[in-house]
């Protein structure tokens, strides 16, 4: 693919809001997790919350779209100047040339979930005051997006469960090519709700502790939440220094709902679309921000697929430790990730990961260092056998 | 930054495959709408899903025998091998069923939902399925759009076809909410449209398919029943164009998309 500039990009997780705080947090080795005192939830897991996100007002125009998601939604939008910068794009190009590619798992599901309790104890019927269009529905992220911007042009959500952001910067880039639209917003929001949590504890991946990736010990996730955001354009010569989307690969495991496949073959070959559609070697890879749950099956059958593209040679790391595992976000949350790295020779390190899994072989980096990088490949893998690789560039 | 010049959104239709309430496939569906078949309103019928293996199909639910059924049907219509397919699902909402037995759960003391219910609560559930049952590790995207989610897949996936020219299945489908969430999204039954779409013609061409933004108005069906499926099922959007294929007619038809941003259809009868 010809590269597409990240004219703009913001994340904010429970390591804080936007990059700076991000940056620190993971310069520093800190992790987000907390003990789970979400809502009403009883579980013994620790997760990554978003502090305030309730406290965040919609504008009364949008009030339709209010729930947990679309306000972590906005504050995400309003960090690092995103929201300035989008709006200088839809200036540049007109409202109907930006389109709207956003990923999300469960959306405002949290909305039903919380209406389901408030139910007429005659009818069953659920409250007046429940909308589902503008929240619980999976579109409900990306229409709030596009109302909040006032565009007039395409959009879609992608959900591919915890691949569904990092596959609407493949999906964006095609809509690029084609010159169907000038820009794009891509990116995801998933924020915590009972069906998440209460789910993966049902599947038994939900560690008691903070979650370990890579690590002997690792027994499963932290669920986490965030937001995170990038404007994609096209660009002739990107100024020396700009993060570049150099290439995508996506693929299906065939295997099975809820575990990857064994060997590893459809991470792999999302890896290897992902090089082709860069016309990149291995050897070209200077980072690898894994997609390392720290469930036993992830991290064991990613760690098969990452090694027999790759050997041990290239430095390798899951960032979950630090932000949880954001589901439907983590995909973008972990682009902002390998922009950041790209951007400050930075290392990232994996907070919680202490003894190395010795079954698998990797260049796994458990503390953050500074290295000079020029390109990362960041993977994401969802329920479902969805596979989805992306690799950033900084311009020379 | 620069300014392209667009690309065309263009494809061949090779294969078709539809279910909807009162039209069981493909053949009937086209019958009805080249008026040599009247519409006789029934509920949706759904086959058993035969191709996945026991495990699978015990679980399989409604919106996977629907995808089944009409993703397998354009592909035997195209004569196409499955097991090599890239795919577009889109939808305007996951298994509804599945969503109120779980929202209904969580509103209880006993939040120990199944682990079976909570794999199945994902949008991409109909996909991963079809994964299992083709054994096809090509991409597949799954999209939502509410009820812009026909035009939100055949977006992608003619961008599939156009810029990374392989062939690709675009499974566009709905179901229904049982009450009380019916109440709040009035989907009335399962129904959806299946097109392979191809970067190059071959001797199954059906027609040639192009795409452009409009703001023009949605074409709408002369039938009131027809029309109501239009309108009442977001994949059935797709119907204005299905009936110029049924019908083999050249032509331009607009279909409703995300206001106001529409979709303009050329077709071109092979």
């Amino acid at each position: 693919m010809t590269p597409l500039l990240l004219s703009g990009y913001t994340a904010t997780t429970c390591l804080g809001r936007g990059l700076d705080a991000t940056l620190a947090a993971l310069r520093d080795g800190r992790s987000g997790l907390q003990p789970c005192h979400f809502e009403t939830v009883d579980l013994a897991t620790w997760i990554g919350e978003v502090p305030a996100v309730d406290a965040e007002k919609l504008p009364k125009s949008l009030a339709r779209y209010d729930c947990r998601n679309n306000r972590l939604a906005q504050l995400g939008l309003q960090a690092d100047g995103f929201a300035e910068r989008v709006r200088a794009a839809v200036a540049r190009y007109g409202k109907a040339r930006v389109g709207v590619f956003l990923g999300t798992s469960t959306a405002g599901i949290l909305q039903t979930e919380l209406a389901y309790r408030r139910r007429d104890p005659a009818s069953g019927a659920l409250p007046d005051d429940f909308i589902y269009r503008t929240t619980h529905n999976s579109f409900s992220l990306a229409e709030f997006t596009r109302d909040y911007f006032g565009l007039e042009g395409p959009a879609m959500a992608v959900s591919t469960a915890c691949s569904s952001s990092a596959k609407v910067f493949a999906a964006a880039a095609r809509q690029l090519a084609l010159g169907s639209i000038d820009a794009a917003i891509v990116g995801g929001v998933d924020t915590l709700c009972l069906t998440t949590l209460y789910g993966f504890a049902s599947l038994q991946l939900t560690s008691s502790q903070p979650c370990r990736p890579y690590d002997e010990n690792r027994d499963g996730i932290s669920v986490g939440e965030g937001a995170a955001f990038a404007l994609l354009e096209r660009v002739d010569q990107a100024a020396s220094g700009s993060i570049l989307l150099l290439g995508t690969g996506e693929s299906s495991d065939a295997y099975h709902m809820s575990s990857p496949h064994p060997e590893g073959l459809g991470a792999r070959m999302a890896m290897q679309a992902a090089l082709n559609s860069a016309s990149l070697n291995a050897a070209d890879i200077d980072y690898i921000n894994l997609h390392g749950t720290a469930t036993p099956a992830n991290d064991a059958a990613e760690g098969k697929a990452v090694g027999a593209l790759f050997g041990d040679r290239v430095p390798a790391s899951s960032t979950k430790g630090a932000t949880g595992h954001t589901l439907g976000a983590a995909g973008a949350v972990e682009a902002v990730i390998c922009a950041l790295a790209l951007s400050h020779d930075l290392l990232p390190g994996s907070p919680g990961t202490t003894t190395l899994d010795p079954a698998i072989p990797l260049a796994y980096q458990l503390s953050s260092r500074p290295a000079p990088l020029r390109r990362a490949l960041s993977n994401s893998f969802g329920f479902g056998g969805s596979n989805c690789s992306l690799i950033f560039g900084v311009a020379p | 930054m620069i300014a392209s010049a667009p690309i065309p959104l263009s494809a061949w239709i090779e294969g078709i495959g539809l279910l909807a309430p009162g039209l069981p496939d493909w053949p009937s569906a086209r019958a009805v709408l080249r008026g040599e078949q009247p519409f006789t309103a029934a509920p949706s019928l759904l086959p058993a899903p035969t191709i996945l293996p026991p495990a699978e199909r015990r679980r399989a639910s409604r919106v996977v025998k629907l995808t089944l059924a009409i993703g397998l049907e354009a592909a035997a219509h195209a004569a196409a091998d499955v097991g090599t397919l890239a795919t577009v699902f889109s939808a305007s909402g996951a298994d509804g069923h599945n969503c109120h037995a779980l929202c209904e759960q969580l509103a209880t003391d006993d939040r120990q939902i199944s682990p079976t219910r909570f794999h199945n609560s994902v949008h991409n559930a109909a996909a991963g399925y079809w994964g299992i049952a083709t054994k096809s590790m090509a991409p597949c995207q799954v999209i939502c759009g509410f009820d812009a989610s026909f035009g939100a897949g055949l977006l992608d996936a003619l961008g599939q076809v156009v810029i990374d020219r392989q062939p690709t299945l675009l499974i566009a489908y709905d179901s229904e909410y049982p009450e009380p969430l019916h109440a709040k999204r009035d989907t009335p039954d399962c129904g959806g449209v299946a097109l392979l779409l191809t970067p190059t013609r071959t001797t199954r061409s059906l027609a040639a398919i192009t795409v452009s933004p409009s703001n023009a108005s949605a074409a709408q069906l002369a039938e009131p029943a027809l029309e109501n499926l239009r309108t009442a099922i977001p994949a059935l959007r797709s119907l204005p164009l299905l009936q110029l294929l049924a019908r083999g007619e050249s032509g331009r038809v607009c279909l409703d998309y995300l206001a106001p941003m529409q979709l303009n259809v050329d077709l071109q009868a092979c």
